[in-house]
């Protein structure tokens, strides 16, 4: 089977990888270029566990092809934080025990990460439709709505100074 | 002593729910039942939980049995 | 206090505080390393071949297209797993259930595997193995295979517990009855039985991770396993029996865990990669798909249980009776016993029989879930329990309170309890502002009370103390939900210094002597006193070091917040020598400072719960919402309430799902309808209200904090919290879990 070559930008950084045409994005990720943060939960898109963002759009990296990843940027939970910082959805998470065994833990923070670009101060509501791609077996969600509500909080606070 | 059982290991007791055993530990305990009722040895090679004042013992043999306390076999459990 | 027990409370410094947990950035940041992350050089990628069928023959594996495929370097089929179980027929029942031996048992039951360069190479391989089956009759349903003329999965049952012991096979494999005093007197003492029969489906514990592992096992039988699993010593051991190797030569490391709840306490595909990678000679990985997920591996039993509760009028229970029926799948297991041992433990009954039947079906073996079997009996008592206060005209809380087990009781399986939380925490509700809140149209509230055992177990920990002062400590137990944070804590509090010192690995198989599996709810309670223990072999190290330095028996040597003290006043001109201080000269004073300890953490206490929830039914479709839910549960003492809460919270999401959506469905021919997370619906973020939680500190007194485990408890209540919820939402008994739309609906169109 002949590859496709493909140039993408991920986590801003410039790559290049060769690829079946029949494979996902999830798989060229995690296996081509090592960001095993990226997460398989079911490959077939109803958990969310490999959360990526294609052009700022939220998407299931198990439902994308690598090959249609050309041109474009992606980003993964690998980089979500910036200069040796944390994300402060990525402290809210740690400071809220937001995850116990943590497999779900990349996609909610793409997911949340991508919720707080469109609207920074969303209501539980907001936050609970908006996380409802993502699986989580552990926590019942309630620890991870709260470290989203704070996150949020202290982003807008970092935005406004 | 006396001991009871309860579940199906009442079976290799020919359907006895107590028995009267001696031994000052849970492996002595368990070693004069087998003797009084062979049967049993099955049952102890799988595994039973030994419940001594109301606490579960499950693997240890040396734990000391109280003058007086009260001793229940159990099948043994498997947890998640 | 309250709950005043007869062990004293302790007071501490750094226990119950809510850090951070150590792998909190490993996990955030995308580094922590899964089942599936792992990878060696050279490796091939193992797929499994599983039956189509519910039951058939297999008369012949034909693989020879497969093995000409290029890049195809090993398949394997029962026939490459010779008998190494020597008799042991649990042992063959695991072997048979990884790979199909002449029988195909269960749709998704593995015939056989692949080993190829790559995954396109594999599946275009397992295409081309042939398979020729002849279709045998199969049996799905617990009551159904029940029946004398049902087809039978296995010709070699007997079922044991009877007397006398039948000479025919059936699908009953074991009976096992509990109680005492005689109930037949009981009932005649009560003004009102009820009595009632129930259901509960299937469900899976709906791990996130897929089963994954890496494996090689050279020709010289020396191999390693890289695996997601709560137990790898035990996954070792089995491993090992199965294969005919030595225990030492294999070595297993747990990678992070993402999720287990009782379904990675069993090997399924560990042992096919071990064997692939034994043919092949090279590395094997073999990850699951979320199908095979679902039609291959643990789920818990579905269930049909009766239950007959008598009371006087007076709000005292006279006698119950249960007789249960768990499916364990294609193999024996153990549920029925452990439905019949939990279902009446939550109260003080003079007259009590509980009969449990482990009955085979074709589908998959069962696996624990989380309080195994013990959600699905506390639905049909919980219920008739209900019941019951309703046609005393009392309250159900006040009924239960009235009949709860308390210290002395003798429980329904048996002994006799030592200090409880049943009591306690139906109190707890009793008072808790949640049952003051008014309820509107269609709402219904609900309570229900949980039991559970929680085990101890073998355990093995190492400390070590580095030159800076610095703390590692091993543990064997994998952690599933937070544990390393809480056993930071406990070395911390034990050697008396800060929590950020210390830092927790979880030891390979090589590293540490054995540990049984994270399960029944042990992690904490069992490495935490092994941590204890070890922490203070340690501090032993140490005040002799201290005491060699000063030139005084170590009798004259105290340990006190991480620093030793000479006692006494013609020691008063020496002081204290810092843990630091001790570390940093220890190269001169005999060596690295180490604690060790191996122990059978026996004695865990028993555990119990009450949960309130609110739900609201809407009439025209019988769709349901949780609209508060309240857990209160004894921990005994927590050692980092953030996790306890979300262990309480975890829990009761799980019963959430189970009593409303989630279900295992079976075509007419046998086979799975709904493998994958769209069909089978696990509750979503959309789906839940906040958790409310409120933790009780009734201590354990078989543990030096007073641990009890928290993991399990928590999934008992829910089914029928939400059960007795929508009944009183409805206006109808809801007696069949899970509780979905077209099933209200046909119970409120049933009833009108």
């Amino acid at each position: 089977m002949s590859g496709v070559t493909v140039s993408a930008k991920v986590n801003g950084d410039a790559v290049q990888y060769v690829c079946p045409p029949s494979e996902s994005l999830m798989d060229v990720l995690r296996n081509r270029l090592n960001l095993t943060g990226v997460k398989e939960g079911c490959g077939t898109g109803d958990c969310g566990a490999c959360s990526v963002t294609l052009d700022d759009r939220l998407v299931c990296s198990c439902l994308v092809l690598g090959a249609e990843a050309e041109g474009r940027a992606i980003g993964t939970v690998e980089g979500l934080s910036q200069d040796g910082e944390l994300h402060p959805l990525q402290t809210a998470f740690i400071d809220h025990a937001a995850l116990q065994c943590g497999i779900c833990t990349p996609g909610f923070l793409v997911a949340a990460k991508s919720l707080l670009g469109r609207n920074p101060n969303p209501s539980e509501e907001e936050i609970r439709y908006a996380l409802a791609g993502n699986l989580c077996r552990c926590t019942g969600y309630d620890k991870i709505v709260r470290a989203v509500q704070s996150a949020a909080k202290v982003m807008r606070k970092q935005k406004r100074s | 002593m006396e001991i009871r059982l309860s579940g199906i290991l009442c079976q290799a007791t020919g359907g006895a729910s107590t028995v009267e055993v001696s031994g000052a530990t849970i492996g002595e305990m368990l070693a004069s039942l087998a003797l009084k009722h062979p049967a049993i040895q099955d049952h102890l090679d799988d595994g039973v939980a030994v419940a001594i004042n109301g606490e579960i013992y499950r693997d240890r043999t040396d734990q000391v049995i109280p003058k007086g306390a009260e001793v229940f076999l159990l099948p043994r459990i498997e947890g998640g | 206090m309250p709950y005043e027990t007869d062990y004293t409370n302790q007071k501490f410094s750094v226990i119950g505080n809510r850090v951070n947990r150590p792998d909190g950035v490993d996990k955030v940041t995308g580094r922590a390393k899964y089942g599936a992350d792992a990878s060696a050089a050279g490796q091939l990628v193992g797929k499994i071949l599983r039956s189509p069928h519910a039951h058939a023959l297999i008369k012949k594996i034909d693989t020879s297209k497969a093995e000409k495929l290029p890049g195809v370097k090993a398949i394997v089929t029962g026939d490459d797993f010779p008998d190494f179980t020597g008799g042991n027929r649990s042992l063959m029942d695991t072997l048979e259930n990884c790979m199909a031996r002449g029988r195909a048992l269960y749709d998704g039951h593995a015939v056989a595997a692949v080993a190829a360069v790559d995954a396109q190479t594999a599946n275009q391989a397992l295409k081309l193995i042939k398979v020729t089956y002849k279709k045998l009759p199969h049996v799905t349903d617990v009551d159904e295979a029940m029946k004398p003329n049902a087809p039978i999965v296995h010709d070699w049952i007997r079922t044991a517990g009877v007397d006398p012991a039948p000479t025919t096979a059936s699908n009953i494999s074991q009976r096992n009855e509990f109680g005492h005093g005689d109930v037949e007197t009981g009932f005649a003492q009560a003004d009102i039985i009820i009595e009632k029969t129930f259901k509960t489906e299937q469900t899976h514990q709906g791990y996130i991770e897929p089963h994954a592992c890496l494996a090689t096992l050279g020709p010289d039988g020396v191999g390693e396993l890289w695996v997601t699993t709560q137990g790898h010593f035990t996954f070792r051991n089995m491993c090992a029996s199965l294969l005919g190797l030595d225990v030492a030569k294999l070595k297993v490391t747990s990678s992070e865990i993402g999720g287990g709840f009782g379904g990675k306490t069993h090997v399924w595909m560990e042992p096919v990669a071990l064997q692939l990678a034994r043919k092949s000679n090279r590395p094997v990985k073999l990850v699951m798909t979320r199908e095979e997920v679902f039609k291959a591996t643990g789920p818990t039993s579905s269930t049909s249980v009766d239950v007959k509760i008598g009371a006087k009028k007076n709000g005292r229970i006279t006698a119950a009776s249960a007789e249960l029926r768990y499916q364990s799948g294609a193999f024996p297991g153990m549920w029925g016993m452990l439905g019949a041992m939990t279902s009446f433990a939550c109260y003080d009954l003079k007259h009590v029989k509980s009969v449990g039947y482990d009955v085979l079906c074709n589908r998959p073996k069962v696996a624990a879930y989380r309080a195994p079997s013990a959600p699905m009996a506390a639905f049909g008592v919980e219920s008739v329990i209900d019941l019951l206060a309703a046609e005393l005209k009392m309250d159900p809380v006040e009924f239960r309170i009235k009949n709860a087990a308390k210290k002395g009781t003798q429980a329904s399986y048996g002994p006799v309890y030592g200090p409880i939380g049943i009591g306690p925490t139906l109190e707890a509700v009793k008072n808790h502002p949640h049952m003051k809140k008014r309820l509107g149209k269609n709402q219904g509230r609900g309570v229900a009370c949980g039991f559970w055992f929680n085990f101890g177990g073998q355990t093995c920990t190492d400390l070590n103390i580095g030159i800076d002062g610095s703390v590692n400590l091993t543990v064997g137990t994998v952690d599933v939900g937070g544990s390393r944070a809480s056993l930071a804590l406990i070395a911390a509090e034990e050697l008396g210094v800060d929590y950020d010192q210390v830092r927790v690995t979880i030891g390979d198989t090589s590293s540490l002597g054995h540990n049984d599996t994270t399960e029944g709810s042990r992690g904490t309670f069992s490495s935490g006193m092994a941590t204890i223990f070890a922490a203070r072999n340690a501090v032993d190290v140490m005040k002799q070091r201290a005491a060699d330095t000063w030139g005084i028996p170590v009798d004259q040597v105290v340990w006190e917040e991480g620093v030793a003290r000479a006692k006494g006043r013609q020691n008063s001109n020496l002081p204290p020598l810092s843990l630091k201080e001790i570390a940093a000269k220890s190269p001169r004073t005999g060596g690295p400072i180490a604690g060790h300890n191996e122990v059978v953490a026996d004695g865990a206490g028993v555990s119990f719960a009450s949960h309130i929830c609110d739900v609201e039914v809407d009439p025209e479709t019988g769709s349901t919402r949780v609209i508060r839910y309240t857990v209160v549960q004894d921990a005994g003492k927590a050692i980092h309430p953030d996790y306890v809460e979300g262990q309480f919270q975890g829990g009761a999401a799980q019963g959430i799902g189970w009593a409303l959506n989630e279900e295992y469905i079976y075509g007419d021919d046998g086979t799975l309808q709904n493998a994958g997370f769209l069909d089978y619906r696990i509750p979503v973020c959309s789906d839940l209200p906040f958790i409310d939680t409120e933790i009780l500190e009734i201590p354990n007194p078989n543990h030096p904090y007073g641990v009890r485990g928290v993991g399990e408890t928590s999934i008992v209540p829910p089914l029928a919290a939400i059960g007795n919820a929508v009944s009183n939402a409805v206006g109808v008994r809801m007696t069949h879990v899970p509780m979905s739309p077209p099933r209200i609906l046909k119970a409120i169109e049933d009833a009108q």
